[in-house]
């Protein structure tokens, strides 16, 4: 069942991104490195507002983010050079913190649309609703589900388990999840890891976990630890260094971390940059 | 009632992008205030001469582009018809009766007065007490050429605790000028479907006109995609309490065709319901389409549930949507009221979110204006009709993203 994947490598190099935020442009990355081979998987920690989500998305292509110096390429090729959906197709994958709604559009129909442009070719359509069907069932997800329109009406973790689910059919080079485990409860991080393992256990697939909070790295177990701070990756370790985050928070890094790395449950606070920690 | 007022004007606030509109709260003089209170819509004659010869400057001619209705306005009586052809399943019954042998919905308009006077037979599909269709009365109306005003008038009358489906197409080419009365009996329901697919050259002016009976149903879909110019005025009147009403509409506007939707829910008796969702989708130069959603609630009409909606989707940026509802309430004792409009371009997020899932930007843009319409053309329940009107709005979509 599964799609073979040949995996590829993902190439940051001193990636700089502005926004225009009333009228002006704001420098948010400010100079990014990151390599992301085939079957590895890191995770960038960081508080809020550090510009972890900025660089998914810029990567990814969003429209919002302009990117002012510094290469993406994915073996080689300038991602930075493609569309956006040359970019999905190329085997980019951004799992977005908030999905967008799709009235009208179902997700049968939406999945169905997406594979084919991935595959390059339609699926056949018997086999197509078996592999759906199976991997909406490995995620506990309702077979009715397929009917509903893309998003529409979805609860949290119906919209997390929902990007999973393309994952695992997607099948990506590499997968950049935003914040996958943000608002979900015990059980849907369970089943929403158990994804990311599988696609993981292909050993192709490059993934990288953007997250706040060290919880999700008790289920999903990265080879890199990145912590990212105003804008670029301050250190770079193994998973010690979420053990050392887990305990000491982002302090060291010049920021007030108001939560702690591993507060589990405690409201996320937004950080100013360059805010001093106090003593 | 003044917090749930309080709550449609934050949600409106939330849509963004509103035309115009207005909700107005209070009760009526008994007399008009001045001339300006006396909405011109609000006249309703069978004498053509009732109404003023439109200029353009009237409030319901404001937004049609006079000269071309022109042909019409000033025609002369003729004996053209459209061609028939129909689809009349056991239970149901097809006639020819003449003018002023059944008791309509007056003329909103000069237009729909001129349609009921020049007429001549009425084309009528009667629906007896108590019958249960098993399948949809389809009258094929096609026009045959645009050199003389056609003018017409249909009938659609379902008797009490009856139930149908009607489909009224249009096609062809024709300069048609028509009065569509709909009569439902108490405890009856009717599913109409009227579309509009005619030819580049046409233009159709008509007057859809429903009177409900008590615990009457109406689930009523327009569907306008050809034609020159298409302005379809549909008037709902309430005889009886708990009357429901559905009506729906989707329009799909290219370059220089102007499509014009009006509707006026007239509740004037006590706890009926009225559910108003018109969509349209807009593409080339000077496409234009118009929806006006009157709703009035008279003093009487304890008890009434109304909530009218319309989203204009502009795919190109030298369209134009112009988009008016308006909300008069005359009695506190209402269950709900509200409308909410807005117009916009495609959503980046929604464009990004299937383009960052490999779909290519075309195909993106198409899924999102087929979810757009699917959500009125899926609810319609007949899956042969659905197809097909899906296909059309495939083929304009084809048109727009060729």
């Amino acid at each position: 069942m599964t799609v073979p994947t040949a995996g590829a490598t993902l190439e940051i190099r001193d990636l700089h991104v502005s926004v225009e935020t009333d009228g002006a442009d704001k420098e948010i990355l400010t100079g990014v490195d990151l390599t992301i081979r085939p079957g590895e998987t890191h995770a960038i920690m960081g508080p809020n507002g550090s510009g972890k989500s900025t660089l998914a998305y810029a990567v990814a292509g969003h429209p919002k983010y302009t990117v002012t110096a510094g290469t993406v390429t994915l073996d080689g090729e300038d991602v930075l050079a493609m569309s956006i959906d040359e970019r999905a197709r190329a085997g980019l994958f951004l799992a977005m913190q908030y999905p967008v709604e799709v009235p009208g559009v179902s997700v049968s129909n939406f999945l169905r649309s997406a594979a084919t442009a991935i595959r390059g070719e339609a699926p056949k359509l018997r086999l197509w609703v078996k592999e759906q069907k199976e991997a909406m069932s490995r995620l506990e997800m309702d077979p009715g589900f397929s009917e509903r329109s893309v998003n529409e009406g979805f609860s949290g973790g119906e919209k997390k388990r929902h990007e999973i689910l393309q994952l695992e059919l997607l099948r990506p080079k590499v997968a950049i999840l935003d914040e996958t485990d943000s608002g979900l409860d015990v059980d849907a991080l369970r089943v929403v890891s158990e994804g990311v393992n599988r696609v993981r256990a292909g050993g192709t697939t490059g993934v990288v976990l953007i997250t706040h909070y060290t919880r999700i790295l008790n289920y999903i177990s990265p080879d890199f630890v990145h912590v990212f701070v105003k804008g670029r990756i301050a250190e770079s370790g193994g998973p010690e260094l979420a053990d050392e985050l887990e305990a000491h928070g982002y302090a060291k890094y010049g920021v007030d971390a108001l939560t702690p790395a591993g507060g589990r449950g405690l409201p996320t606070s937004p950080v100013l940059p360059g805010v001093v920690a106090p003593a | 009632m003044a917090d749930v007022l309080a709550t449609e004007r934050a949600a409106l606030k939330e849509t963004g992008g509103i035309t115009d509109g207005s909700i107005a709260v209070g009760v009526r003089p008994s007399t008009p205030r001045s001339p300006a209170d006396v909405r011109p819509e609000r006249l309703r004659s069978a004498d053509p001469d009732a109404f003023v010869l439109p200029t353009g400057r009237e409030e319901e001619w404001r937004f049609t582009p006079i000269d071309r209705v022109r042909p019409l306005l000033d025609a002369a009586p003729s004996a053209a018809h459209l061609s028939v052809d129909s689809e009349v399943p056991p239970g149901a019954e097809l006639l020819e009766l003449p003018a002023g042998s059944v008791d309509v919905p007056l003329p909103v308009d000069r237009l729909a007065a001129l349609a009921l006077a020049r007429a001549g037979d009425a084309l009528v599909v009667r629906v007896p007490k108590g019958a249960e269709l098993d399948a949809p009365v389809v009258l094929r109306l096609t026009g045959t050429g645009t050199g003389e005003v056609v003018w017409g008038h249909v009938v659609l009358d379902i008797a009490e605790q009856a139930r149908a489906t009607v489909v009224l197409e249009h096609a062809g080419s024709a300069h048609y000028a028509a009065c569509v009365s709909v009569l439902i009996g108490d405890g009856a329901q009717l599913q109409l479907v009227q579309v509009q697919d005619w030819a580049p050259d046409t233009l159709h002016v008509a007057h859809v006109a429903s009177r409900l009976g008590r615990d009457a149903r109406l689930l009523s879909t327009q569907v306008s995609l050809g034609g020159d110019l298409v302005r379809i005025t549909e008037t709902v009147d309430f005889d009886g309490p708990g009357g429901d009403v559905e009506l729906r509409g989707v329009s799909f506007a290219d370059g220089g065709q102007h499509l014009e939707h009006r509707l006026l829910v007239d509740h004037s008796a006590p706890h009926c319901r009225s559910r108003v969702t018109y969509k349209s989708a807009l593409q080339g130069d000077e496409a234009h389409t118009v929806w006006v959603g009157d709703v009035l609630i008279r003093a009487a009409a304890e008890g009434t549930d109304t909530y009218e909606l319309n989203r204009n989707l502009l795919l190109t940026p030298e369209a134009r949507a112009d988009s008016v509802p308006n909300l008069e309430i005359e009695t506190g004792e209402i269950a709900g009221a509200g409308h909410a409009s807005a117009t916009g371009r495609f959503d980046d997020e929604q464009l990004f979110y299937l383009r960052a899932r490999g779909i290519p930007a075309d195909d993106a843009r198409r899924m999102v204006v087929r979810g757009f319409f699917a959500e009125v053309i899926e609810s319609l329940g007949v899956p042969a009709l659905e197809e097909r009107l899906m296909a059309l709005i495939e083929d304009e979509l084809g048109r727009a993203f060729a």
